[in-house]
């Protein structure tokens, strides 16, 4: 339907009064505001220290946040969550190579691959944390492959401290700096599932994680 | 979805007579609003996000061929496929196409608005494929055979009680036969008979929040996670959305984000927020193989240039319904289509044809709460009575209204004749309802009287008081 293409831009320049092409100062100014996109007006963050800052936000959204001094600490901690949540021995991991030195307790049966309807707990790894919001960003990648953040019950995210930053934008910017181009999915995610379609009542576990666990780690 | 706008009154007046519609509403109202306060309240800046956020849609608006072009040029970069549909039967046609060409039978929604504006459902079902709707709300209508009364809680109307009813009603053939009473096992009942769903898809249908230019992505903005399991397990991924959701940057929806969740839900970000750009890359493990965006016109290019345009800066919070005093007492499905309350009524009449929704406009106090509420800042108030005026000039009101009017602007012209027929008019019912104070029934009065009394004039005009207690300030 290339004719409606045409005849929808011809209506909006019509709208806008401007039959000609834009005037190249104003197509300049405006391909400007696309290369080198500047942050809008933001909010004062609510308290001192980034991780404290997201601890409380997710919390507050019925997320879980600990802290892990490293690797060792975080496998421990994963452990716990299975064994607190009855989750059984099947761990599916991100195949990120950030999880390869994590030492998994030899109890756990682990997989590294995209999860099916089947898998009970995950473990992903994020791009970055949002200390304004208490957000996880992860992205999609065959290193961390969407289905991980929304099939399992229980969705434990690893998030190294250097990650943590202050603002979204402040996410997108790493983010131009170490992609060419954007993932196919980029994930926010500020809490587990949730629905209030049911009279208003809030209940958590709608139609993704019933749970979802962010491990902050210290030295990564 | 087909309009039945025309019909506002007599479903205006159904509604107030219906019990578990007022039970639903009155729970629905304080939560909308004290949530969206604390929200507003806990952040000092707000004044000034809004206006950022406004600024944003203003100056993309002033631009809109530019973006649009530009989200298509990224879009297409990374392997995704641009649609473009004048109007609702257009688009059906495009999705309806897509769904075909890609051998599709089951087919998964996520909830979306423009989803229902151009009645996508109806067109798939008659060409023989098998919708779910996921969002719960959206699910819940979808078996009761509804259109949503809300844009952020499509089963607001619905009580607890039935739609435990509804679920026995359609999940007994699924095994399910225990009636579940409380809200943890509704929800999870209804997980699992969607999860298997979402499992057999082949097609996802999203809306979007925003599209944006600079990277050709799609944004939806949802908290149980159904739309990430429509656009990510899927073979086709399909966005339909309306040409008005283009925003410049990241940087840009980031700021929109800002004042969405808290305006809809009082939530600082919703749950999940997801950027979907192209189809799945490569080596990925999953994603869609193909990913589709339908952009829809459907009188939004034409709102552009007249003075409907500040309606485009709309991002579908719901704020000015869960304020709407009219709202609240008629609840969503009286407005007879897919948008409701001062945002519905303002879009519908420009959508559907103002013939069709004339009354809409008259739905309305001008107590002014949304334009207050509205972190876009829409004179609502404004653009409803500049589609009363317009219903006016067109001659689309009944002629005992239009007698009346010209009549009152007979008197209106002519202050002294006004001041004698006003206060002929206040003596004598002041007189006649002295007694009781007020009025069951009265000639011309009818519908005033039909629903509740109408109290009796003190017997002094406004305008008398005034001049009296001017005179006595003197």
């Amino acid at each position: 339907m290339s004719g409606a293409r045409e005849r929808i831009l011809a209506s909006v320049r019509h709208s806008l009064q401007r039959d000609e092409p834009l005037a190249e100062s104003i197509a300049a100014g405006l391909e400007a505001r696309l290369t080198e996109p500047r942050p809008n007006a933001l909010p004062a963050l609510a308290e001192e220290g980034l991780a404290a800052c997201f601890t409380t936000k997710l919390t507050a959204a019925g997320g879980r946040v600990s802290r892990a001094a490293d690797v060792v600490q975080l496998a421990i901690l994963i452990s716990a969550h299975l064994s607190e949540f009855q989750c059984g021995r099947q761990l599916l991991v991100a195949p990120d190579p950030w999880l390869n030195s994590v030492p998994w307790s030899n109890e756990l049966s682990v997989e590294r691959r995209a999860a099916t309807g089947d898998d009970r707990v995950s473990v992903a790894m994020a791009f970055a944390g949002i200390a304004e919001t208490g957000t996880a960003v992860l992205l999609s990648s065959p290193d961390n492959p969407t289905t991980l953040n929304f099939l399992p019950e229980d969705h434990i995210v690893v998030l190294p401290e250097t990650r943590l930053v202050r603002y979204l934008e402040d996410a997108w910017a790493r983010l131009r700096a170490e992609f060419d181009e954007m993932p196919r999915t980029v994930n926010l995610i500020s809490g587990p599932s949730k629905t209030a379609d049911v009279e208003q009542t809030l209940q958590v576990g709608a139609h993704g994680p019933r749970r979802l666990h962010v491990v902050l780690v210290r030295d990564a | 979805m087909k309009s039945t706008a025309h019909d506002f009154k007599a479903r205006a007046r159904r509604a107030l007579g219906d019990a578990a519609l007022r039970r639903a509403m009155a729970k629905a109202e304080g939560g909308f609003v004290a949530k969206r306060q604390a929200a507003v309240a806990a952040l000092p800046e707000w004044k000034e996000l809004c206006a950022a956020a406004r600024e944003i849609k203003e100056h993309t608006l002033q631009n809109l061929d530019f973006y649009l072009e530009r989200f298509e040029r990224q879009c297409e970069a990374r392997g995704g496929h641009v649609h473009w549909a004048e109007t609702p039967a257009e688009a059906r046609a495009i999705v309806v196409e897509i769904c075909r060409a890609a051998g599709a039978r089951r087919i998964t929604k996520g909830k979306s608005m423009v989803g229902e504006e151009i009645a996508i459902n109806g067109a798939l079902e008659e060409a023989g494929f098998e919708v779910l709707e996921t969002d719960l709300g959206e699910y819940i209508i979808q078996l009761a055979k509804e259109p949503p009364s809300h844009i952020i809680a499509p089963a607001v109307h619905k009580t607890k009680d039935q739609i435990t009813e509804l679920f026995h009603a359609h999940h007994a053939k699924l095994g399910l036969t225990e009636r579940v009473t409380e809200v943890p096992a509704i929800v999870n009942e209804a997980r699992t008979v969607l999860r298997k769903g979402f499992l057999a898809a082949d097609v996802g249908i999203t809306g979007a929040n925003f599209v944006i230019a600079e990277t050709g992505s799609t944004v939806i903005v949802t908290n149980e996670g159904n739309g990430d399991l429509t656009n990510t397990l899927p073979r086709v991924h399909i966005v339909t959305t309306g040409i008005d959701k283009v925003v410049p940057t990241l940087e840009d929806a980031n700021s929109l984000l800002r004042v969405l969740a808290r305006s809809a839900t009082g939530q600082e970000m919703s749950c999940y927020t997801t950027f979907s750009t192209g189809p799945r890359r490569a080596a990925d493990r999953d994603g869609p193989e193909e990913f589709h965006v339908v952009l829809i016109d459907n009188g939004r290019s034409r709102m552009l240039g007249n003075e409907f345009r500040p309606m485009l800066r709309c991002i579908r919070c719901g704020a000015c319904m869960n304020h709407c005093p009219v709202y609240q007492a008629v609840g969503g499905h009286a407005y007879g289509w897919v948008y409701v309350g001062p945002m519905g009524s303002v879009l519908t009449p420009l959508m559907v044809g103002l013939d069709e929704a004339r009354d809409l406009p008259n739905a309305c106090t001008l107590n002014g709460r949304c334009q207050e509420m509205c972190p876009m800042g829409i004179p609502l108030p404004e653009l409803l009575r500049d589609l009363r005026t317009r219903v006016f000039e067109e001659g689309l009101d009944p002629p005992r209204a239009r007698l009346a009017l010209r009549l009152w602007a007979y008197l209106a012209r002519r202050p002294n004749l006004y001041r004698w027929a006003t206060e002929l008019g206040v003596a004598t019912l002041g007189w006649l309802g002295r007694r009781r104070g007020r009025f069951a029934s009265l000639p011309l009065a009818g519908g005033w009287t039909r629903a509740r009394d109408l109290p009796a004039p003190a017997g002094e005009t406004f305008q008398s008081a005034w001049m009296r207690s001017r005179g006595d300030a003197r």
